[in-house]
Order: C-alpha cells, then structure tokens, then sequence
C-alpha cells in the first residue's frame, strides 16, 4: 500500500466542523490548543509530521538528519473539480524554514558505527540551544496550563562565558556565585555585588531608591558606563545575564539596543530563577528527553480538554468561499473536508494569494502570507555530539561567547549549551551542544558557529594541536533557519523559533495571538478542578533528582 | 526560613487556630492527668506522642516520655529496648518536622542517644536534611557539633565553650560520642565549606568553622601543621565574603577571629608587674608625703601597712601559686596567697595580686632589702584555652624603709583632697628615663608571616572599602593587630593617628554604634598616652595639698579625653592618684589591677550604677573617692547587671546581717549595690553629689556604711 493509498484509507473524523483547525504541533500551535480547548472550543490539531513539536521537535540522528535534508514538499494533488462543489480549492504549499543544512562527520569507522548503532539514543533539539529560566513566563504557564505535570525537568549546573584568554569562567549570577568565583578581583565582586543590591533596591519599591525614569529609557550600556562597571563585568551583565544578541557597544552593528529597563528586567529574571528550585543550582532548566517534550506536553493537555489529534495527515487544499474567497475549511491528504471558523498554520505553511490555475507557480510575489509576513532575519544553528564535556565534572551547562570573544568583527553573541546523558538526550558517555546565533546571511552565521565550536572543541578535520584537549567532535550539523513573526487573520500564522534561549518572546507573540483569535477568552483561565490543583507553585514543577 | 514576612492572619484562619487551640488544650489536660497518675499504658503514651507532634515546646511532655522508657525499661526484655528508643527518635523526628528549632526535641534525642541502644548511622543523614531544610539552624549545627566532638572529659576549654554555645557541652557525658568520631573534623570542615559557598550569610557555619579550625590547628592535623598557610587560606576565603557583601555582617566576625589568631601568641606571657624590674620601693611610714621626685620606675609608698605584688598578663591564666611563683626574700616569712583579680570571681584572671604584710616583717630603717620573684619555672600556669606559660621569667627589686611606720595620731586626719585645676602643677621631666624598660617586660617574638599576613590585608583594605563602614572598622583593627605586633618602643610603626581618625569617622558615620567605636577609640587613646614617657608626661601633675607646700603626690589627669572605656592599665599600674573625671566612662573594667590607687576622681563622667563601680572592690588602698555628677540612680533598670555581681547571684559572700542593722527602715533594694560595693572600702573622701541617688537617706546610710569616711561631699562629718 502506497503512502496515498495508507492515507485514501484513512477512517473519516468525525465530527466535521471545528471551531478552529491548527495545522502543526509546533510549541506556539500546541499552547493554542490547549488553550483554546480549556475555554472550551472545538479543536483539530493535525500534522503532517509523524512526530509532535514541527520546529520544536527532538528527533532522533537519523530522523533528524533526514528531516533537515528533506526537499520542499509540496503536494501536488489533482485539483478536483470545482464546479460542483461551493469551495474554492487553494494549494497549500510547504517551504522548509530550515535550509543550508550541512553535517560533518568524523572518518572514524568505530565512531560512526556507534552513532548509527545509537540513532534512537538521541533527543536532538531542532530549535537549540533551548532552555528556561526557572523563574521565567513558560514555568508560569505550564504550571497555569497544568501541562508541568507530564513534564520532568533538571537544573542546568553551570553558566559560563568564554574568554579568549581565560577559557570558560563561571557566570557570577549570585550572590553566592560572585562569593566563589575564582576569576574577579575584588574589587569587581564589590562593584558588581553592589550593582545587583541597585537593582534589587530598584525593583524594592522604596521611591527613592529606584533608578531614574531617564537612565531607565537609556540604552543599558550607557548606564553601566555612567555607573562606572569594569568592561570585564560590562560584558558579563550586557550578553550573559541580560542576554544581548547584538554588539551593544557598536551602534552601527547592534540591531537592537538594550534599554536599562529591559537590561533590569532580564537581570531579575535570572536572579529570581538562580535557587527558585531546590535542586536547580543555577538558573536555567532542561526538559528531560529534549525540548520536544514542552509542545507535547501542551498536546495531552489539549487532548484531555477534547482536542482531536490526527498525524502524518497532510492538508492538501484550503476551501474557500466562491464569492467572498473566505476561509472555510481545509481537504485532507485522506480526502475528507473538514470546516472550522478559524485556521492556524505552523509558519513554514504558505499559500498563493489568489486562487492560480497553475499550481506550479511559486513565484514568490504570489504568496500573500509570505509577503506579509515580518522576516526579522535568520538564525544559524549547529550541533555537536561529543564524548568529553567542556567543562570536566559538568555534565549540564551554558555558555555565552559575547560579541567580539571570537574575533573582533564579531557582531553577535553566540549561545550554547551542552545536555549530557542524564538528560536522557543522548547515550551515556556522550554530549550534545546547541549553538546558536543570529546572522544576515548562512555564511557568516555559520563562520561564527564554526568559530565558536573550535574555540571548545576539536571538529572534523580540523588539525589540533598535540597538548589540545578539547573535546573531539564526533558528528555536527549547521543550518540556518528563516525568522517570521506570528500573524493573525482568518488564517493565522504562528511565529518561527527565534533566537533566543528561553521561550518568552515566542510566549508572548502566542499569548497575544490567542487573544486576537478569542478576545473574550482568557488565557487559560485558572483551574478549580481538583486534579489540577497543587497546593504550591514551585510543587507543580517537577524536578528530576538523579544525578 | 528567615527574612520572610510574617503575613497577617485571615479571619478564616483564626477560626481554624482557636479550635485547634482548643483541641490542644484537651489534650493537654489529658496528658497532665495521665503524668500525674503515673500512667505509663499505650493509650497513655499514644496521647503524649500526639500532644508533642502538635506542639513539640511542651517540656513536661517530653519529661514524661522520659519517665515513661525508664519505666518500661524496667518491665520489657532486651530484644524491645532497642524498638522503645526508636519509637522515641521516630516521635522527635516527627516533632522536629513541626518545628526543627524544639529545643525539648533537640535535647530528648540527645538523651535517648545517650542510652545507647540506637545506631547512630540515621544521625547524619537527619542532620542533613534539617541543615538542608534551613542552613542557619543552629540547633542543628550544635548536635552537629556534639556528634564530632571527642569525648574528652580533661578538656581545658570547657568552660569558655560551655558559654559560648550550652548546647555544645550540653552533656559532655555522653558516651556514644566516642562512636560518633566516625566523621573528622575535616569532613566537617569541607562540610562548612559547602555550607557557605552556597550562602556566605551563615553565622552558624562560620563559626563552626572556626571550631573545627581551631581544633585542627591545635592538634597539628595533616595539612594543618603550618598555621601561617591556613590562616591566609582563611583570610582569603573571607575577604571573598566581605567583598561580595560588605553589609553582611557574618564574615566580619570569622575576620576578627583570623585577626585574633593571627596576633595571639597562644601562650600567656607576663607583660608587666608592680614592681617592675629594677625598681626600688620606699616605705614612708608617716601619713604625711614628702616631696617624691617623680619617677614611674621608683615608688614611695605612705602609711600602707600591706605591699601588694602585682602580675599583669596578656591573658587570663589561672594556676598562680606559691609553686608556680616563688617570692623570694630574707624578710619573707609567711607563705603568700595569690589572688586572682577578676570581677566574676572565677579562678583565671589577666592580673594577680599578693600582699605583703609589713607588719609581720621585721623592717629596718634605711634598710634595703631586695625582694626576687620568679615566675613560671615549675608549670602549673596554664590560660583559659589550654596553653601553658611558656616564658620563665624573674622580677628583682628593692625594699627600703625611709621612716617607721606609725599609727596615725587620733584627730589628726589627712585634708580634703581637692580636684580643681590650682591644686595641680605641671610636671617638667621625668626622674629617670627608664620607663621604657620598667614597662617593657617582654616583646614577643612574632614571625614574620604575621606581620606580613596583616599588612597584605591592610592593602586590601585600604585599596577597597575606605569608603564603607565595615571597611573602615576592619582596617582600625587591622592597623590595631599591626601595632600590637611591633614592640611598644618602635614608633615609628605606630598607626595610633590613623586608627583615631577611622573611629572618630565610624562615629559620625554609624551613630547606632557609636558606643562600640567609642569603646575602642578610647583604648587606643590610652595606649597612645601611656606608650612612652614624652607622651604620658603632660598627663603628669604634681598635686599640692593646698595647706602643705611640702607635700606632694604625683597625679595622673586623664581628665576631658571622652574616654568611655579604661585601657592600658598595664603601664599605669604605679599610679597612686588618678583623675579620670570629665569623661564619658561608663565602667572602669580593668581598674581592679591598679592596687596602689589611693585618690581616684570620676566625677563628671556617665557611670549609671553601683554595679559599674564593681572593680573598686578590690582596691585596698582606696582613701579618696569622687564620683559626683554621674547617673548612680537614674536609670531604673541596670542594664549592665548580668555582668556584674549582685547579692542574689549567691557569687558574693553578702554580710546581711550588717545590711540589715544599717539598712534600718530604708529600703534595702534601693541600697544593697551601694553596700556591695562601699562595704568592703575604708574611704576617708566620698563626694557622692550630683547623682539620682544621692538623697538623704542614701547619705545618712552610706556614712553609717563607711565609719572610716571624714569628708562626704566636701564637707568634714
């Protein structure tokens, strides 16, 4: 039996008209979901994937290598016939987000054995580097949302920026931190010590120990200038703790500037998440068996609330009104209709702005969605397994290399993080590291992984040196990825994974989402059933113990 | 567990608390009923086991769960003891869960572990999960404490632990303890490491590290043999801390530890004597003085019938005898009695005394006789934390009579002594120049590393927190260590000047403690002034008896310092008569060892009790006694009591009879501190005006107490 055949036979869903209709499991499609069924809305939640999670998914080696190399996939069905139906039938066209897919691997026969031995041992994050903060938006809704009960989470063990000079020093993000770090004079543990005790008075609510509404709408950096920080701590604060993408110090170069405020903000964030959970050392936490685990963890959420789930089914036609050319609902790979007042598509989904007779014709000024859509750019992401960590005796970490640690013409900062074993995302003796970094375009944003990679590691076909004992890379994947914001109308949009290491933005973009499609909705509105209740909030987060 | 607001109780929530108080109350009763009864049943302890989950503070329960295993120890076979015992540990453990700061609790496990019967191994782990739950317990620090302690009943420092911390010796008797030494102390030292590294604000873990260090650091343990190497470990360790936070208090306390351990030469010394070496004594036996040149080395001494010996150590020692100090003299004939000069009456003290009574000794005129002291050649003298004297030394002087001694002709009284200003002439020189060495007893010698740990701090210091307070603080006692270091002579290394200044500015800068810099500045003040003879001289006055010009007493005017504290009484120890007034005093601690003092004024000064005046007690010799214009009687509660004796602390051997037939019809409360302190001294000179006290009834009882007074509040009775 042929694929088409498997779908053809698929048994038609019943019921066949939905309140809304979400085409992808992605992390923002799979909190619609479960949001909108908890305020009651009928929901099918279909993807063409045979795994949850689209752009947010784990896979395993293999299928993550085959998903990255897989060529656009559209499907070219016959368009039926549309004089007897009251359906306009409008193409929907797939295009990749993920492209410039390039893998290096070791010539080891030994290693590569092991690797395609152990393919299924692998969690391997499409979106990575990937984590949360403990005290950050996504712990809050997962807790509000009930989804934290399918999920186990562990505490990353250390945070680390790179110095050229210096290697991997600790991010000093406590107080106690500051106390044991090894690489600050001090005078800079004083100065910086002194600064987070601003900041916590700023946020203390005393008026007159709050920071002035003006430094507040300065750029961050210019206030720890004023303040007179050292530029090691600058740095520190500036691109591991406030978490700047761009070279805050270059105006040219630097595409978003930090404001105090926000630069405030984000320090706060991370030293309310440092010791919010007891057995979480530092600030950030990893899902155990990968990121995939957030989306589908929403999914049973949706699921328990009424949502019909259905995947590997593609939707081969959009069904719009004759007349007014409005949505109407969507024809699936099985060939059953199905109709719903709203739609949302995962953002790799595109579809010609009106109706074409060719279905061949792709050319982009065709595509209303893409057209509209706000590109913000893209990201270039890489992976590395290897069998050493980079940090002896720590197996979980992150680390930040802030603009200009790799070299001087360095605009953006690069982000990674290293899962190891007891994550469950890969076999025991191995490591997986995420890079990540934003870029204009794949060369120079994979120049800048590349860079990084061997500022920690030794990668295929690169010559160390003899006294090198960096960790040998045994396998590594580089692409990049297209940046779209959600967008909202009858068809709405979901946004791509972006840059960043934590989910708040995209969080965000969701919320706000939801809250255009259901204005009289809340956003998961807090439960009083008793299987939902727990009796504390940190209680709800479950925290993995073994070590 | 700290620093969390306490809500305020919602109306619902009082509801649930009054019928669970309730509840408890039945309960109570129930219990106490069953105590009474002697009820020792299941049931009976069942309900005791519930009273105590719920309120683990109930003593008497716990006393009665006590009872209640002795008694069914008597009645069970061997094979339930053991379950017995854990049926308690398992109660205390649930109990501690209520609240793991039960002291009840804490002490019932320590008493079902020193039956005996219980492994020891669950001990650890409770430990860990209670200092986990809250890392600044400090019940739990102490059983922690206790667990690794060795059993060692000869323990010097028993007595100063037992005050620093009664849990830590609570019981030392416990005789699992010798099984519990499974942990080391640098297990638990690398434990306290983990504790702090995880948050510095940790008072408990501090301090016992510097337990744990100090034990190690004695015993000379494995990687502890060179203290130099783990004290800077330490100082870095700790600067870490202070830097990070320079408004946490906890490190301050371990750095003036380090600062203590680094300065301390563990063994006590004797750092200064009256006589002093060399020195020649004159009797004067008339009442009336004739002119003394002055000298600091060389004393006259009038109408004294005793001759006090007077030993000054840099710590308190105990074990002073006529075996560990020999006094060795033709006219010796008695054995001498030293007594320890202490206000709490314990058996150590920094200064010792002994006096010779002329009377028994048959004296010549114009007579020298040299008297030999030596100290310290057979052991015995041992300090309060355990080292022994360690510098055997002799003390030489000379004895002569100049006039006989006479009893004074009856009606023939000394004059109104006089504190104002005419009475007093300026002194120009000094007889001698050899005070320096009179004082100079003995320098230890400091290696080097001290000296250079100390500096290496003050850069850090001086570099960094001029600007804060715990900055300035840590650099005057740092600079404070410093000097302490260089010997007494070697000025130019003196930092006096600048530690002054840091004070003067921590007063300004921090007025809540400004009592504390106060405190200190004075110290230093008076060790500045009584360091060399050119700076104590301007404090020199001759003292003319207005009617007499012949007579003369050499007079040392401290007066208008803003001194709040006495200090450096080790080089004053000659002084007959002192004027102390115009100050800010409020104790003269450490004037018990000036044995010569005759005429002491304090008037003007901010004295608020008789307690206060305790050191007085001890000083024989005491005629003249000024201390008008203080607050004796105006402040109704004694906030300084607990340091000092009462009659009710049965410390003092009160002569009630005697207080009760003068006391009269007063009341006593108001007066037995005035007649603890006044009993036991022969003023002829009280001026008592100006204090809250000072009524008329206070006046008339205090004549009836002194029967020796002539002149009370400058006016001849």
């Amino acid at each position: 039996m042929t694929a088409a055949e498997e779908l053809s036979s698929y048994p038609p869903i019943d019921p066949v008209n939905f309140d809304l209709i979400i085409v992808g499991t992605g992390l923002s499609e799979s909190i619609i979901a479960a949001a909108a069924s908890a305020v009651g809305k009928t929901i099918l939640h279909l993807d063409p994937n045979s795994f949850y999670g689209s752009h947010f998914a784990s896979l395993s080696l293999e299928d993550f290598t085959s998903y990255l190399n897989s060529s656009p996939k559209s499907i070219t069905a016959e368009k039926p016939s549309t004089t007897d139906s009251d359906y306009t039938f409008v193409n929907l066209i797939q295009k990749p987000l993920f492209s410039d897919a390039e893998f290096i691997s070791c010539d080891s026969v030994e290693d590569s054995t092991f690797l395609r031995e152990n393919s299924r041992k692998f969690n391997l994050d499409l979106g990575g580097p990937r984590a949360l903060f403990s005290a950050d938006k996504t712990i809050d809704l997962l807790l509000k949302s009930g989804a934290a009960q399918y999920l186990e989470f562990k505490g990353i063990d250390a945070s680390f920026v790179y110095n050229a000079n210096e290697g991997l020093m600790n991010v000093p993000d406590s107080r106690g931190a500051i106390f044991r770090d090894k690489n600050l004079s001090l005078k800079e543990k004083n100065q910086l010590m002194k600064f987070f005790k601003l900041v916590q008075q700023h946020l203390g609510g005393n008026e007159d120990e709050k920071i002035s509404e003006e430094d507040l709408e300065s750029s961050f950096v210019s206030f720890l200038e004023k303040i007179g920080l050292p530029p090691k701590i600058k740095s520190i604060l500036l691109y591991a703790i406030a978490m700047g993408d761009f070279d805050q110090e270059n105006g040219e170069v630097c595409k978003d500037l930090l404001k105090t405020k926000d630069g405030i903000d984000r320090l706060a964030q991370y030293s309310s998440s440092v010791g919010r959970f007891p057995n979480a050392p530092g600030a950030l936490l990893y899902p155990i068996y990968g990121e995939g685990e957030l989306p589908q963890a929403f999914c049973r959420r949706a699921a328990v609330k009424g949502c019909i789930y259905v995947l590997r089914m593609p939707v081969i036609f959009l069904l719009t009104d004759k007349v007014t050319g409005s949505y109407k609902g969507v024809r699936l790979a099985s060939g059953q209709d199905l109709y719903s007042h709203q739609l949302i598509l995962d953002p790799s989904f595109t579809i010609p702005s009106t109706p074409s007779s060719s279905p061949n014709d792709s050319s982009s000024e065709s595509f209303q969605i893409l057209s509209q859509r706000d590109i913000k750019g893209m990201v270039a992401r890489g992976i590395c397994i290897t069998r050493n960590s980079i940090k002896p005796d720590v197996s979980n970490c992150s680390v930040v290399y802030s603009p200009r640690s790799l070299y001087p013409d360095q605009v953006t900062s690069v982000r990674a993080l290293q899962i190891g074993a007891n994550l469950a995302v890969c076999p025991v003796g191995t490591f997986v590291l995420y890079f990540s970094t934003l870029c204009n375009d794949a060369d120079e944003g994979k120049k800048l992984l590349k860079a990084s990679m061997n500022a920690l590691l030794t990668l295929p076909g690169v010559q160390s040196d003899s006294e090198d004992k960096k960790p040998i890379v045994l396998w590594s994947a580089f692409y990049i990825q297209k940046l779209t914001m959600s967008k909202f109308e009858a068809i709405s949009s979901t946004p791509t994974p972006d840059g960043n290491l934590n989910y708040n933005d995209l969080l965000d973009a969701t919320e706000k989402l939801f809250g255009q499609m259901y204005p009289n909705e809340e956003f998961f509105p807090k439960t009083t059933s008793p299987e939902d209740t727990t009796d504390d909030d940190e209680n709800g987060i479950i925290m993995e113990n073994r070590s | 567990m700290h620093g969390r607001p306490r809500k305020p109780l919602k109306e619902e929530d009082e509801s649930v608390l009054s019928a669970k108080a309730e509840k408890l109350r039945l309960l109570q009763s129930q219990f106490l009923a069953n105590h009474q009864n002697r009820i020792y049943s299941k049931e009976a302890l069942d309900l005791s086991a519930k009273l105590l989950e719920n309120n683990p503070e109930c003593y008497t329960a716990w006393n009665y769960r006590k009872l209640a295993v002795q008694h069914n120890l008597s009645q069970s076979d061997s094979d339930s003891v053991a379950s017995l015992f854990d049926q308690e540990l398992k109660l205390v453990e649930n109990a501690l869960r209520k609240n793991f700061k039960s002291y009840g609790a804490w002490h019932h496990r320590k008493w079902v572990l020193s039956k005996g019967h219980s492994s020891i191994d669950h001990e650890m782990r409770l430990l860990n999960g209670f200092q986990k739950a809250d890392p600044r317990n400090f019940h739990a620090w102490n059983y922690r404490r206790l667990n690794i302690l060795p059993f060692d009943k000869e323990k010097k420092n028993l007595p100063f632990e037992r005050l620093v911390s009664f849990f830590f010796c609570f019981d030392i008797t416990f005789r699992f303890v010798t099984d519990l030494m499974k942990r080391s102390d640098e297990d638990e030292l690398k434990y306290t490491e983990e504790v702090i590294g995880e948050n510095f604000s940790n008072y408990s873990a501090w301090h016992n590290r510097s337990a744990i260090l100090s034990n190690l650091l004695k015993r000379k343990a494995e990687g502890f043999s060179h203290k130099e190497k783990v004290l800077q470990e330490e100082y870095e360790h700790v600067r870490n801390a202070i830097f990070t936070d320079p408004d946490d208090q906890s490190g301050w306390f371990y750095h003036l530890w380090l600062i203590d351990q680094t300065v301390k030469n563990g063994a006590p010394l004797l750092v200064s004597s009256w006589p002093s070496r060399g020195s020649t004594i004159t009797l004067n036996g008339h009442g009336n003085n004739r002119l003394h040149g002055l000298s600091l080395l060389n004393s006259t001494l009038s109408g004294t019938t005793t001759l006090p010996i007077i030993l000054y150590f840099n710590q308190a020692v105990e074990g002073i005898n006529s075996s560990t100090v020999a006094v060795k003299s033709e006219i010796l004939k008695e054995d001498l009695v030293w007594k320890p000069l202490s206000v709490n009456n314990s058996s150590t003290a920094q200064v010792w005394v002994v006096y010779l009574k002329l009377g028994n000794m048959e004296l010549q005129l114009s007579k020298t006789y040299s008297i030999e002291i030596t100290i310290g050649y057979s052991a015995g003298i041992v300090s309060s934390n355990g080292y022994h004297y360690g510098d055997p030394s002799q003390i030489a002087f000379e004895l002569c009579v100049q006039t006989a001694h006479t009893e004074p002709v009856e009606g023939q009284y000394p004059k109104l002594t006089s504190w104002k200003d005419s009475d007093f002439q300026k002194i120009d020189h000094f007889e001698e120049s050899n005070f320096v060495t009179s004082t100079d007893h003995h320098i230890p010698t400091t290696s080097n590393w001290c000296r250079e740990a100390i500096d290496e701090e003050i850069t850090n210091y001086q570099d960094l927190l001029s600007d804060c307070k715990i900055g300035k603080l840590t650099l005057a006692r740092l600079l404070t260590a410093l000097d302490s270091l260089s010997p007494e002579h070697d000025k130019r290394k003196k930092h006096t000047d600048e530690i002054l200044k840091l004070y003067t500015e921590l007063m300004k800068l921090d007025p809540t403690h400004s009592l504390y810099y106060k405190d200190e500045h004075s110290l230093v003040l008076l060790q500045q002034i009584t360091s060399s003879e050119e700076s104590l001289l301007p404090h020199c006055h001759y003292y003319k008896d207005a009617t007499e010009t012949n007579t003369s007493y050499v007079c040392l005017r401290l007066q208008n310092l803003s001194l709040s504290r006495m200090g450096s009484i080790k080089n004053l120890l000659w002084v007959q008569m002192l004027d102390l007034s115009h100050n800010e005093l409020r104790s003269i601690e450490g004037l018990e060892a000036m044995q010569l003092l005759s005429c002491l004024n304090l008037s003007h000064n901010k004295l608020g009790s008789f307690t206060a005046l305790g050191p007085l007690r001890s000083l024989k010799s005491l005629k003249v006694l000024n201390i008008s214009h203080n607050e004796l009687g105006s402040h109704s509660i004694d906030t300084r009591r607990y340091l000092c004796s009462s009659p009710l602390a049965h410390t003092e051997v009160f002569a009630w009879d005697r207080f009760e037939i003068l006391c009269g019809s007063y009341s006593a409360t108001k007066f037995w501190e005035a007649f603890l302190i006044f009993e036991s001294l022969n003023l002829t000179d009280l001026n008592i005006t100006g204090n809250a006290v000072a009524d008329e009834n206070f006046t008339s009882f205090i004549v009836k107490v002194l029967p020796t007074l002539k002149y009370l509040n400058d006016e001849e009775l």
